[in-house]
């Protein structure tokens, strides 16, 4: 493999990365405040439609942007509603988010767009385009440091700087602001906020709502800024490796970013090339394909260590006697 | 958010705490009954009862946790709505809970800021709490390592931990609920010494327990609560232990335990060098050996979590270990088969497990369903080789609530809905009408109210009068003291000595709990 190779390796394994990272840290601030959600999915999905169908009808991919935002917000309140308010399994209530919106974004299509289902493409404006950051062009041809400069640093749409920029972001808010000390909190003991006289209700809701602008992104992304139009299931499951990738980062910001990047490697492989041979020996295409969803199978079973997920999550907050 | 200590000892007039009138119902069950109580500033006030008395619903309607459907409440003199904890804190009152609200993944400093950070960046927060921690600790000799980790510091430093947070937030009337049940006598010493401090300091204290003796040697005045009422308030000086036990029970109360001298016989149980691994690799039992004779209550003492557990366990056939059992002189199998809770009733070693809730019984079957558990296996509950005859257990069922004195005595109500001295009295029904050889019995009176106590007692001396062996473990040093013919101390998973109780007093078992050795070991 060639430099230039790998750089467009990588230079794949960051966009594939993006709306993976952007659900993982969704999830993170929800499931650090006590709320399981294997609702990314469902809520990513129905962003990723509605920004599409409002980016194409008026020709805004910001627009887009937002509309996807709202959707994953409302299926944001009706998680939080069941679980908080209703004190409902939150589980039961995420699964129930994912067939939602698995059923309900391809009705709705169908009945806007009569297109099997799918949006139509999208050009122009109403895409996140490529960005070039400053002086890409000048050092393009540099050695080594031009192509990673010019081939894996710019170039992307705005939502893949966001969702880097969010790492260290998230890192700050957790450990270095009062609202992380209370989030922290909440996920692990919530009668101690009760007792400090701060509301449980209000912290769980805060943290489920960033977790619906998150992954409002994440939707967005994939079918304004990755492809270019919604298409049926088009998160592929990238709401559950999401939460693997959460698991394997052990609900921490940083980690998170790495367990993202792998997977989104492993997408990348898939993408880039499809024959790979090992030792002579050509790999099916098929066994490419399933890399990332064996890697998601060998995490979510354990096998790479202990994860201790916050101690009261998953569960709704009674007040005792 | 200075230590408070200007705002300790103003207008010494009005009382500190007022409650007039405080009604609270849930459902059919009137918790609290028009309920009356004024404490003055600067002194400790007891509030004693039974479980079940009130008592905590009272102080959780003074934290703000629960609305009184009636009352009212007034604060230095002055009428105030307490509708959350936010505004009872804004009052100056602070709660230490039986069970402690720490974040356990976090620092001292961490849990004492929490929810009073003073400011939306965590690092000006923790270095000012910080510099006002240290003077606290100070002021009121509270010691404890702000960057420590709650989950590494052990209860009684969990506990200043819960105090240092209500001082920080500037509060001149602390409620602890049952402080001391976690703690060793010396913790407990050391934790009424803080509270003479702070009370030397103007602050307004509020001690809720079951146990007389520290009503009798901390309050200034105490009340007692009885089924949701305050049956009386007087000065501790001028009460005797005797006096409050009958307010609470509202009958007469034997304290001390009736017993003859015992008659041990032949060895029952023999222990030798019993070891457990748990699976951290943490030695849990390091060599335990022990003999229980018959007709002899022999009583472990010890701070929970230094092995007693672990030891009934492993003789109640639920975890495994090496080393050697012995009943009337038959060794036992430590692992694999015949290792088992059947196997060891079997031998005739019965278990009332420390944790009835989880362990003993299952909260949603009905009392003769549990009756049955552990024993199922009997002939005589069986109508032929599928079926099990339920009426059969049933009437059993009732026969035995009757001779235990269970209320309400109905073999078909859920295990859930008996109080936890009822719930006892059936698993000790259980365990001690199949006249084992062995019995084991773990916290026998924790949660149980008073009178439950007595019964419970009773039962177990009379078990040792017809001659069984009863190992006996409890955290609560009276029960050990008053009921054992023998006390061995357990601390780090060893036997730290043996005592005869007429010849040893509670200190030098709590240096013994401590791990500490006196001269005569």
């Amino acid at each position: 493999m060639d430099f230039l190779t790998l750089i467009e390796l990588l230079d794949s394994t960051v966009r594939s990365a993006t709306p993976l990272l952007l659900a993982c840290l969704a999830g993170l601030y929800s499931e650090r405040a006590g709320i399981f959600d294997i609702g990314l999915e469902g809520k990513m999905l129905a962003a990723a439609f509605f920004s599409a169908a409002i980016a194409f009808m008026t020709g805004s991919a910001w627009l887009g942007l937002l509309a996807g935002i709202g959707a994953s917000l409302v299926l944001s309140v009706i998680h939080g509603l069941a679980s908080i308010n209703y004190r409902g399994n939150q589980l039961i209530s995420g699964v129930a988010i994912n067939f939602l919106a698995a059923g309900m974004t391809v009705l709705v299509a169908e009945d806007w767009f009569s297109e099997g289902g799918r949006t139509p493409s999208l050009e122009g404006s109403a895409r996140f385009g490529p960005i070039k950051l400053p002086f890409a062009d000048q050092i393009a041809d540099t050695p080594v440091v031009g192509p990673i400069y010019a081939g894996l640093l710019s170039g992307h749409s705005v939502l893949v700087y966001v969702a880097f920029a969010m790492v260290p972001v998230t890192w700050w808010v957790l450990y270095r602001s009062r609202f992380g000390l209370r989030l922290r909190a909440v996920g692990e003991a919530p009668e101690a906020v009760d007792t400090a006289g701060v509301s449980v209700i209000r912290l769980r809701y805060s943290a489920v709502i960033i977790c619906g602008v998150l992954c409002g992104v994440a939707g967005a992304y994939l079918a304004t800024g990755l492809q270019a139009n919604f298409t049926k299931d088009m998160t592929a499951n990238r709401g559950f490796i999401a939460l693997a990738a959460l698991i394997f980062a052990k609900w921490r910001p940083w980690y998170a970013l790495a367990a993202c990047l792998l997977f989104g490697f492993l997408f990348a492989i898939e993408t880039r090339f499809q024959n790979i041979a090992l030792f002579g020996v050509p790999l099916p295409l098929q066994l490419v394909q399933a890399l990332p969803y064996i890697l998601t199978v060998v995490i979510l079973a354990g096998f790479v260590g202990k994860a201790i997920p916050p101690r009261a999550g998953g569960e709704a907050y009674v007040k005792e006697r | 958010m200075q230590g408070g200590k200007e705002k300790g000892r103003q207008d010494t007039a009005a009382p500190a705490i007022e409650l007039r009138g405080i009604s609270k119902a849930f459902g059919a069950v009137q918790a609290n009954k028009d309920i009356s109580i004024s404490v003055q500033p600067g002194t400790i006030h007891g509030i004693i009862g039974e479980n079940g008395a009130g008592k905590s619903t009272l102080m959780s309607i003074l934290y703000g946790f629960y609305k009184a459907d009636a009352g009212e409440i007034f604060i230095r003199g002055k009428k105030v709505q307490i509708p959350d904890s936010q505004a009872a804190i804004a009052t100056g009152i602070g709660m230490v809970f039986q069970h402690f609200k720490l974040v356990d993944n976090f620092t001292v400093l961490e849990n004492v800021i929490l929810g009073a950070e003073g400011g939306a960046l965590l690092r000006p927060s923790l270095a000012k709490a910080r510099k006002i921690l240290t003077e606290l600790e100070r002021e009121y000799e509270l010691h404890v390592d702000p960057d420590a980790l709650i989950s590494e510091i052990g209860v009684g430093k969990q506990q200043r931990v819960e105090i240092l947070k209500a001082l920080y937030r500037q509060a001149d009337i602390l409620i602890l609920d049952e402080p001391t049940g976690v703690l060793t006598p010396a913790e407990a010493d050391q934790l009424f010494r803080i509270l003479d401090r702070l009370k030397a300091e103007g602050k307004t204290i509020i001690l809720i327990t079951h146990k007389l003796r520290e009503i009798m040697e901390a309050t200034d005045t105490v009340s007692v609560m009885r089924r949701g009422e305050m049956t009386a308030t007087v000065k501790t000086a001028e009460t005797s232990p005797e006096e409050l036990a009958e307010l609470m029970v509202g009958r007469k109360v034997l304290l001390r335990v009736d017993k003859a001298p015992a008659k041990p016989g032949d060895k029952i149980l023999e222990v030798e060098n019993l070891r457990v691994v748990d699976d951290k690799g943490v030695a849990r039992l390091k060599g335990v050996s022990l003999d229980v004779c018959a007709g002899e209550i022999l009583g472990i003492a010890g701070v929970a979590g230094n092995g007693q557990s672990e030891l009934l366990e492993v003789l109640g056939g639920m975890l495994g270990a090496t080393g050697t059992i012995r009943v009337n002189g038959q060794p036992l199998p430590l692992a694999g088969k015949g290792a088992d809770g059947r196997a060891r009733r079997a031998a005739g070693i019965a278990h009332v497990p420390e944790d009835r809730q989880r362990k003993g019984l299952i909260m949603d079957f009905m009392a003769w369903e549990n009756m049955a558990f552990g024993y199922h296996h009997d002939a005589a509950y069986q109508s032929n080789s599928v079926l099990m005859d339920n009426g059969a257990i049933q009437r059993e069922t009732a026969a035995k609530m009757e001779r235990f004195d269970v209320r309400p005595p109905a073999p078909r109500l859920f295990a859930r809905n008996f109080s936890g001295g009822n719930q006892q009295k059936i698993v000790v029904a259980r365990e001690i009408e199949r006249n084992p050889d062995v019995l084991l019995v773990g916290q026998p009176t924790r949660g149980v109210d008073i009178g439950a106590i007595e019964f419970i007692h009773r039962q177990l001396i009379a078990l040792r009068d017809a001659g069984k062996a009863i190992l006996l473990v409890s955290v609560e040093l009276d029960e050990i003291m008053s009921l054992s013919d023998r006390i061995a101390v357990m601390f780090d998973g060893q036997v730290m000595g043996e005592r005869l109780p007429h010849e040893t007093n509670e200190t030098e078992l709590g240096l013994l709990m401590a791990g500490i050795r006196g001269e005569a070991a």
